[in-house]
C-alpha cells in the first residue's frame, strides 16, 4: 500500500502540493486527474522519490520513503515520466535490459534475460527489439519504455501521462496493457492522465487534484458526474453512459 | 570488429608506440636515456589515463558530450596558483624550490576548491548539475582574470616562467613527482571501483537513475570528487590539458559506438595514451622540441571538431 500523509511541496515559497493525504490501494489502477498545474505530476514524483517533499510522510508498504534503501525501493516501485529524453543511442532491447539493473547491478543473469524477453513479448516489441529508439514512432517508443518498467518487475508502477502524444489506437493499446498488468500480474498502477474518459473506462479509483489539493476521490461512477467535474475543471460537461461506461462530453 | 577486438587493437597500437618511443635511435648510452624516457612514458600513462577517465565520467554525469571537467575551473585555479607563487616569491621558487611542495599545495587547493563548490551547491536541494557548472565557469573566469592581472604586472622574464606552465608539456617532467602522483591516482581508482557499475545507468539521466535504484546525489558527489582529484593531479603534473579529454572521449565514442563503460573507460584511456605518446613522438622527432604537445593536441583536436561539426548529423 502506498500512503501519503499531509504531504506538501513548495516551489519558491508557493505551495504546489498543499497538505495532501491519499491512500493508493493494492491491485488497482488509480488515476490522478485535474487541470494543468494542479500538482498531479509533482505528487507522483514525490511518491517515487524523484523530488523531495517539504512536509509530511510517504509510506510504501508501511515504511517511510526515507527509510528505504534506494536499491531496494527500485525493486518495489518504478516511475516513468512523460518526457524521457535519453541522450544515449539505445536499442529497444538495451533499454529494456536497463530495467533489470536493480537486480543485476549491470551484469545480466539468465533469469534477468528471461524477464527482458518476457517484457518485450508482453509489449509486442519482438520484431523491433534490435531497432534504435530514435527509429521508432512515438507509440512504439512509449511501449519500449513501459517494457522497461515491466522488466523492472515492481509491485507499484507509476506513470506520468503515459498517453501523451499517442493516437487513439495506441492509447487504447497502452491502457489495455495496463489493465492486463493489474489483472494478470497483480500490479498496482498509478497514472496521471488528462483524458478523463480513459480514466473513467479503465481505472478503479480516480483522484482529482486542483491547486495542490485533493478535491475529490472515488470510483469512476462517483466521479463522472457533472457537479463533481464542474468543481474540478470549472466548466460544464455532459455525461452519457455508453456500454456501462460513463463518458464525458466536453467539446462544446 | 567486436568491442574486445577494438580494445585489443588500441592496446597493440599503444604498446607499439610506447616501444618506438622508448627505443628509437637510442644509441650506446641507453642506460642514461632509457630511464628518462621511461619516466616520461609513465607520466604520459598517468595523465593520459586520468584525463580520459575523468572526462568520460564527467560527461556521463552531465549527460553531455561536449563538456570537459575544465568547466569546473580547476585549470584556471592551477594557473592562478602558479602565478601567485611567481608574483609573491619570484620565479626561483618555481624553478628551484621543492616541486613536491608545489604539487601538494596545488592539488590540495584544487581539491579544496571543488570540495567547497560541491558542498555549497549540493546543500541546496534540487540544484541541478548545470548550476554547478555555471558557478564553476564563473570562478574559472575569475581565476583566469586574476592570473592575467598579475601576469601583466610581473617582470617579463618571470612571465616566461609562468607561460611555460600555461601549456601542458611532457618535455621536462619532474620525475620526483611521479611517485606521489602515481600513488594518488592508484588510490582514487581503487576508491572508484565500487561506483563503476552505476555509470551506465547514470548516463540515462537523473530520473531514470533514481528509478533504477541509484542513490543519485551520493554517487554523483563521490564521482565528482574523483574527477576533481584526477584532474588536479594531472594538471599539476604536466599543466592544463583537459582539451585532450574532450578529444579522446569523443574519438572513443566514435570508435566504439556504445554506451557501455566497461568498454568506454579502457578504450578512452588507450586512445588517450596513443594520442599522447604519438603526439610526443612528433614533438620530439619532427619538431625537435620546437613546440609542446598541447599545441599539437589543440591543433589536431580543433581540426577534428570542425570535421565532426561539418560531417556529423547523427549523434552518438
Amino acid at each position: 500500500m502506498v500512503e501519503a500523509k499531509h504531504v506538501s511541496k513548495l516551489y519558491a515559497g508557493k505551495k504546489v502540493i498543499d497538505d495532501v493525504t491519499v491512500t493508493i490501494g493494492k491491485g488497482k489502477i488509480t488515476s490522478f486527474i485535474g487541470p494543468n498545474g494542479a500538482g498531479k505530476s509533482t505528487l507522483l514524483s514525490m511518491i517515487s522519490r524523484l523530488i523531495s517533499k517539504d512536509a509530511g510522510h510517504i509510506y510504501i508498504d508501511g515504511k517511510e520513503l526515507g527509510q528505504w534503501k534506494s536499491g531496494d525501493l527500485a525493486k518495489k516501485i518504478s516511475i516513468l515520466k512523460q518526457s524521457n529524453h535519453i541522450s544515449l543511442r539505445l536499442t529497444v532491447r538495451e533499454l529494456v535490459s536497463f530495467g533489470r539493473f536493480p537486480y543485476s547491478q549491470g551484469k545480466l543473469s539468465k533469469e534477468d534475460g528471461r524477464y527482458v524477453e518476457e517484457a518485450i513479448r508482453y509489449m509486442e516489441l519482438e520484431e523491433m527489439q534490435h531497432k534504435y529508439l530514435d527509429q521508432l514512432s512515438g507509440g512504439q517508443r512509449q511501449r519500449a519504455y513501459i517494457a522497461m518498467v515491466i522488466a523492472q518487475n515492481t509491485e507499484y508502477i507509476l506513470l506520468d501521462e503515459p498517453l501523451n502524444n499517442l493516437d487513439m489506437k495506441h492509447s487504447v493499446q497502452i491502457m489495455k496493457i495496463l489493465k492486463r498488468l493489474v489483472d494478470e500480474l497483480g500490479k498496482t498502477i498509478v497514472i496521471v492522465i488528462h483524458d478523463i474518459n480513459f480514466a473513467s473506462c479503465y481505472s478503479d479509483t480516480i483522484v482529482a487534484l486542483k491547486a495542490g489539493k485533493i478535491v475529490r476521490e472515488g470510483t469512476p461512477d462517483e466521479m463522472m458526474d457533472p457537479v463533481v467535474l464542474r468543481e474540478i475543471y470549472e466548466m460544464e460537461m455532459k455525461i452519457e453512459t455508453v456500454d456501462n461506461h460513463k463518458i464525458c462530453i466536453y467539446f462544446s | 570488429m567486436g568491442y574486445k577486438a577494438k580494445t585489443w587493437f588500441l592496446a597493440v597500437i599503444a604498446v607499439i608506440l610506447i616501444a618506438v618511443f622508448l627505443f628509437i635511435s637510442i644509441g650506446s648510452s641507453w642506460d642514461y636515456i632509457l630511464p628518462r624516457r621511461a619516466a616520461k612514458v609513465f607520466a604520459i600513462l598517468l595523465t593520459g589515463g586520468s584525463i580520459a577517465f575523468a572526462t568520460t565520467v564527467f560527461q556521463t554525469i552531465t549527460n553531455n558530450r561536449i563538456l570537459t571537467p575544465s568547466i569546473l575551473g580547476l585549470d584556471s585555479l592551477y594557473l592562478m596558483i602558479q602565478t601567485i607563487v611567481v608574483f609573491l616569491f619570484g620565479s626561483k621558487t618555481l624553478t628551484m624550490g621543492s616541486s613536491n611542495l608545489n604539487f601538494v599545495v596545488s592539488v590540495g587547493l584544487m581539491i579544496l576548491f571543488s570540495g567547497v563548490l560541491y558542498k555549497v551547491i549540493f546543500k541546496r536541494e534540487q540544484q541541478n548539475i548545470y548550476f554547478l557548472l555555471l558557478i564553476g565557469l564563473i570562478f574559472g573566469t575569475l581565476f583566469q582574470s586574476m592570473a592575467t592581472f598579475m601576469q601583466v604586472l610581473i617582470d617579463p622574464n618571470e612571465f616566461q616562467i609562468v607561460q611555460d606552465k600555461m601549456f601542458a608539456s611532457f618535455n621536462n617532467i619532474k620525475t620526483d613527482l611521479l611517485g606521489i602522483a602515481g600513488i594518488s591516482v592508484l588510490l582514487v581508482s581503487a576508491y572508484f571501483r565500487k561506483f563503476i557499475k552505476y555509470l551506465d545507468v547514470l548516463s540515462l539521466g537523473r530520473e531514470q537513475a533514481i528509478n533504477l535504484g541509484v542513490d543519485y546525489d551520493y554517487v554523483v558527489k563521490r564521482l565528482l570528487i574523483v574527477v576533481a582529484i584526477l584532474i588536479s593531479v594531472s594538471t599539476a603534473l604536466v599543466g592544463p590539458i583537459t582539451f585532450l579529454g574532450l578529444l579522446v572521449v569523443n574519438v572513443t565514442y566514435e570508435f566504439f559506438k556504445t554506451y557501455r563503460h566497461q568498454y568506454l573507460l579502457p578504450g578512452s584511456i588507450l586512445v588517450s595514451i596513443v594520442a599522447l605518446v604519438g603526439g610526443q613522438l612528433i614533438v620530439e622527432r619532427v619538431f625537435t622540441f620546437a613546440t609542446t604537445l598541447s599545441v599539437i593536441i589543440n591543433f589536431c583536436g580543433g581540426g577534428y571538431f570542425l570535421y565532426l561539426l561539418l560531417k556529423e548529423n547523427k549523434s552518438w
